[in-house]
């Protein structure tokens, strides 16, 4: 009794900002496992992470001018994922990647300092934070969630071929250039539900760990995906009862508990002699 | 003008953050031309985040930054090097050792902010002053620049080779994977540098930016090598000279981040190099990327 009465301590359930973490999470954890999977499928996991780590200029903008955190949040994910799809070219979309997220991050860095923000709401925004979501971010982010899964849904099969076997899917009229602003544009998305909850820094660990773990363990696409969004749900779980019982940031536990699922994985792989079902390589 | 510039060399601070930044960009400039080529621009960037973990865990243990940023950097770099299956493969590889240890570094950091001693700590590590450097961290980090260019000296032709035609270098016989580990290890020490000096945000800026320029213009490597050097060093000198200025300017005598003018200047450098027609230049930045 006194183990689970350590891990489930009263209030985790209850109080109001918990059930509002726990709604906001999960929507969090299947949106961005999501968009995770095409994440992995393209290699794209700089994009993933510049794209989240670029809109903490946003906010920062959004602290220095007095307005909404979630709209700045949204307005520099956007812009970051259109300047690195505009900039990029086929063979240097590293560089590209790096220097817009370079913008974003003097931009932010000169926000910061003209609008002498409070650290610790700074901190919160870098390593996210469980206590302080509103019932009206989580309405936001079940909108974002919303509109991701109807943007997959509508976009699956020329995402994936696009993602998969480029040279065809452009044969096939879908085109390269469309494809990779869309991709970005869902990640911008993903990222803008995402930071309130794990914050800038970590976003990404929410996207990539699940959907490349889950590529390990997957024997189809639809399979992958489906278990990395379970991987995305149980981890932001963990996540939150254990950031709950410590009263360390979320995005620790975050990551954690990625790393993990994605060393399970390639364990598992391991000792059955398999390889990734998705992913780069395995196109 | 020139008083000016005698007032800026005047001020003790700007004279230590010119020399350690000069060393600093050069180091980078030239380093980074190599991460262009063989499209390692993530694994640069990503070595930038990991060493702040480093630093915090060393500042948590009292002991100097310099070695949190390195040690950390060098098991990171090789932690990247090692889990990648294949080229392609160290995109994830490189996203997940990143996310593990940018979440230990976010719980040192938070424990950092927890302790009443070290409230300034996350803040110098994440948003580190190249203003506020310690001078006594000029003679290590030159020395490790040193260390940078005498492994670059001795891997010069076949990291050439490796990183213009891996598969043709492989045929020839050239150890791939011992040069991508030697390669890594001098970029995790000239990251983890500028890291430390002038923080993570300018840390990457200066390794990609000018050498992305560079290769540009030129498609010989020692060239755009100097170039990239160059270029390294006038944004470097640039935004020092503008954040000095700074404090002059609204909102009351605060200054703006040195930082942020020096990204600037680093990617003013990139997009005049962009908007050049890239003929000759092309064929410099093919290996590209392989995300």
């Amino acid at each position: 009794m006194g183990i689970v009465q350590a891990l489930f301590p009263p209030g985790l359930f209850t109080s109001s900002f918990m059930q509002n973490a726990w709604l906001a999470g999960t929507a969090v954890a299947v949106l961005s496992a999501l968009i995770g999977f095409f994440v992995v499928l393209r290699g794209a996991s700089f994009a993933a992470h510049a794209v989240p780590r670029a809109s903490f200029a946003g906010a920062a903008g959004a602290v220095l001018v007095g307005g909404d955190t979630l709209l700045g949040l949204a307005i520099f994910s956007a812009l970051s994922a259109f300047g690195i799809a505009s900039l990029a070219s086929r063979r240097d979309q590293g560089q590209t990647t790096a220097l817009v997220l370079m913008a974003a991050l003097g931009l932010g860095s000169l926000f910061l300092t003209l609008g002498g923000a409070y650290a610790p709401e700074v901190y919160a925004l870098l390593f996210g934070q469980i206590v302080g979501i509103s019932r009206v971010d989580v309405y936001a982010i079940l909108g974002l969630l919303f509109l991701a899964l109807l943007a997959t849904a509508l976009l699956y099969r020329p995402l994936l071929w696009s993602s998969v076997a480029p040279d065809v899917a452009e044969a096939k009229g879908v085109s390269r250039r469309r494809m990779e602003t869309l991709f970005l544009l869902l990640v911008a998305l993903a990222a803008t539900a995402a930071v309130p909850v794990v914050g800038a820094l970590l976003s990404f660990s929410l996207m990539v760990g699940p959907a490349a773990a889950a590529a390990y363990f997957g024997r189809s696409p639809l399979q992958a995906l489906a278990i990395a969004v379970l991987i995305g749900v149980l981890s932001i779980w963990f996540s939150l009862i254990f950031a709950y019982d410590t009263g360390l940031p979320v995005g620790f536990f975050v990551a954690a508990v990625t790393a993990i699922f994605y060393g399970l994985g390639r364990l598992w792989a391991w000792l059955w002699q398999i390889e990734r079902s998705i992913g780069p390589e395995a196109a | 003008m020139l008083a000016f510039l005698a007032s800026l060399l005047a001020a003790p601070a700007v004279g230590t953050a010119l020399l350690i930044g000069s060393f600093v960009a050069v180091t980078s400039g030239v380093v980074g031309v190599f991460v262009v080529l063989r499209g390692q621009s993530f694994a640069g960037h990503a070595l930038g985040d990991i060493g702040t973990t480093g630093a915090a865990a060393a500042y948590l243990g009292g002991l100097p930054a310099l070695y949190g940023f390195i040690g950390v950097g060098i098991l990171g770099g090789l932690a990247i090097e090692g889990m990648g299956e294949r080229a392609r493969g160290r995109d994830v590889a490189t996203g997940i050792v990143l996310s593990l240890l940018l979440g230990i570094g976010a719980l040192l950091l938070y424990v950092m902010t927890q302790r009443s001693d070290a409230t300034g700590g996350p803040v110098a590590i994440l948003f580190g002053s190249i203003f506020t450097v310690d001078p006594s961290v000029a003679v290590p980090v030159a020395l490790f620049s040193l260390l940078a260019f005498l492994l670059l000296g001795f891997l010069y032709r076949p990291l050439v080779f490796a990183s213009v035609s891996p598969q043709a270098a492989k045929a020839r016989g050239v150890p791939l994977q011992g040069v991508g580990l030697l390669f890594m290890l001098a970029l995790a020490i000239a990251v983890e540098e500028s890291a430390l000096v002038a923080g993570a945000l300018l840390s990457t800026a200066l390794l990609i930016g000018p050498a992305a320029a560079a290769v540009r213009w030129t498609r010989q490597i020692g060239q755009a090598a100097a170039l990239s050097a160059l270029l390294g060093l006038l944004a470097v000198w640039l935004g020092i000279a503008l954040a000095y200025q700074s404090y002059f300017w609204p909102p009351g005598h605060r200054g703006w981040p040195v930082s942020f003018f020096i990204v600037m200047a680093v990617l003013l450098e990139y997009l005049i190099a962009r908007i050049r027609p890239a003929r000759r230049a092309a064929r410099a930045a093919e290996p590209g990327e392989a995300a």
